[in-house]
């Protein structure tokens, strides 16, 4: 069992490190967006640092999108999905097992940048640590529920617009209780309720979401 | 697990004298059970509609604090209501379908969309209009105001992606792991609105502070229900025959029942 996962994480991360501008694009991309909202509203400090936990989510949030729409795309196009499918190993790891790879590339950059991007937005030093570890919490529920819509629109026209319509309200939840903590922590609350909720959205996408993804797997390809 | 199911369905339509539950998941029996259904709910809709804006108008009193504009309850309330339960009618209807693997139950969730997202749209509207007068804003961002614009793009969403794909099984199918998907996350989203609203900032408005109704208010509110709820199945059972003829039209029931109209 465990095997399997291994072996799925071992290959995917593989893949990526053969193409590393797939990462790197993601990553920039995270970056630029985070970079326009201060050009769009205006220098002033007090307004930046309000902002911040808002706007560095949202453009995690617009990065994973952007991203997870290649999470099956290269399998689906050269066969490998179909043999997945066939395999007699339980297709549900073999999916938890893509995301996990899928997330070491692109959501843990994410977590290991927020922090650089904080200061830029000069956010105090505990809200950084919090901004950090919401989305260390968060990401990985991202990347979940993102596998579900990228299954679902598996080789359809249009399919990166139609992901964002799919998966964008199911965010919802993860986007108030990430930023929330880091706005509950700024304004002296703390940010323990929080940070447990998103731990709480964590595990119960964590439950969910590799059985609905590999059902629509399974639908995508009939 | 599907061999287990079958064998529940099986034992569920052959029950001896019992009744067959699936006899009308075909769409061939369907079809002309709804075409009589439709108006035992259309004409009560539009005799409800009738007294229901009647009493709303002219018979129940101008509200002391709000004036006339309390008004828009009559359609805001209804129509927040048939928002919601469209949506788990929905879901609820595409579990059934992946469940007994029925053709009737994705069509009915397909019909019941539209409906569910003009009733989302009609109370985020009415709502508009009733906040400009009431708070001084088209638009708060109240946990339900929130909510319910979620659930209109959880509505298009599911709407947009079976749209997208050629093959009805795999929209059937597709849509229905998004309804299911959805309707876990409602309340999920609807208490984290509300926490998000209330640990910010704090309720500014609350519709529960209002003071309570008068009982021909309420009663003037129930009967739009009863309309909207009547309307809604009218609708719905209108559009799923559209939907079966569109589905099944090389069949031989539709060829026979083309032939048999005078």
């Amino acid at each position: 069992m465990l095997n399997i996962l291994l072996a799925v994480i071992r290959r995917d991360l593989l893949l990526a490190w053969r193409r590393r501008t797939d990462v790197f694009t993601t990553l920039v991309f995270f970056v630029i967006v985070a970079s326009l909202f201060p050009l769009g509203v205006g220098p002033e400090a007090n307004l930046l640092r309000t902002m911040a936990p808002g706007v560095l989510w949202v453009s995690a949030l617009l990065a994973t999108l952007l991203s997870v729409t290649r999470l099956f795309a290269a399998d689906y196009a050269d066969g490998t999905l179909e043999q997945m499918l066939l395999s007699t190993e339980p297709l549900p790891l073999i999916v938890l097992g893509k995301v996990s790879a899928y997330w070491l590339v692109t959501g843990l950059p994410l977590v290991l940048l927020a922090p650089l991007l904080g200061v830029q937005f000069d956010l105090p030093q505990g809200a950084i640590g919090v901004l950090s570890l919401s989305l260390a919490l968060g990401t990985p529920a991202l990347s979940l529920l993102g596998g579900i819509g990228a299954a679902l629109t598996l080789g359809l026209r249009g399919g990166g617009v139609l992901l964002a319509l799919l998966i964008l309200p199911l965010y919802v939840p993860i986007l108030i209780f990430g930023a929330g903590a880091v706005g509950a922590d700024a304004a002296g609350l703390g940010a323990g309720a929080h940070l447990l909720l998103l731990g709480a959205s964590f595990l119960s996408a964590l439950a969910i979401s590799p059985w609905a993804t590999a059902a629509a797997l399974r639908i995508a390809m009939e | 697990m599907n061999s287990s199911v079958k064998a529940v369905s099986d034992k569920l339509s052959a029950a001896p004298g019992g009744i067959n539950w699936f006899k009308y998941a075909s769409p061939q029996t369907f079809y002309p059970l709804a075409g009589r259904l439709i108006p035992l709910f259309a004409w009560p809709a539009l005799l409800l509609f009738a007294v229901g804006l009647y009493v709303s108008f002219f018979v129940a009193p101008t509200d002391a604090t709000q004036g006339d504009s309390y008004r828009i309850i009559f359609i805001h309330v209804p129509a927040a209501w048939m928002s919601m339960i469209i949506y788990l009618a929905m879901a609820f209807w595409c579990a059934l379908g992946m469940i007994f693997n029925t053709r009737l139950s994705f069509m009915m969730s397909q019909a019941l969309a539209p409906t569910g997202a003009i009733w989302t749209f009609l109370a985020l509207w009415t709502g508009a209009l009733w906040g400009k007068p009431t708070w001084g804003a088209w638009w708060v961002w109240d946990a339900r105001l929130t909510s319910e614009l979620i659930l209109l793009f959880l509505y298009l969403g599911y709407m947009a992606l079976v749209a997208a794909m050629d093959d009805p099984r795999r929209a059937d199918r597709a849509g229905a792991v998004v309804a299911i998907v959805g309707a876990i996350n409602v309340p999920i989203i609807y208490f984290s609105v509300k926490w998000w609203n209330t640990l910010h900032q704090g309720a500014s408005v609350s519709m529960t502070s209002a003071p309570k109704m008068a009982s021909i208010m309420l009663m003037g509110m129930l009967i739009m229900a009863l309309a909207a709820w009547a309307y809604s199945i009218a609708v719905v059972l209108v559009r799923v025959r559209a939907i079966m003829l569109e589905r099944e039209r090389n069949t031989d029931w539709v060829a026979q029942m083309l032939e048999n109209r005078p």
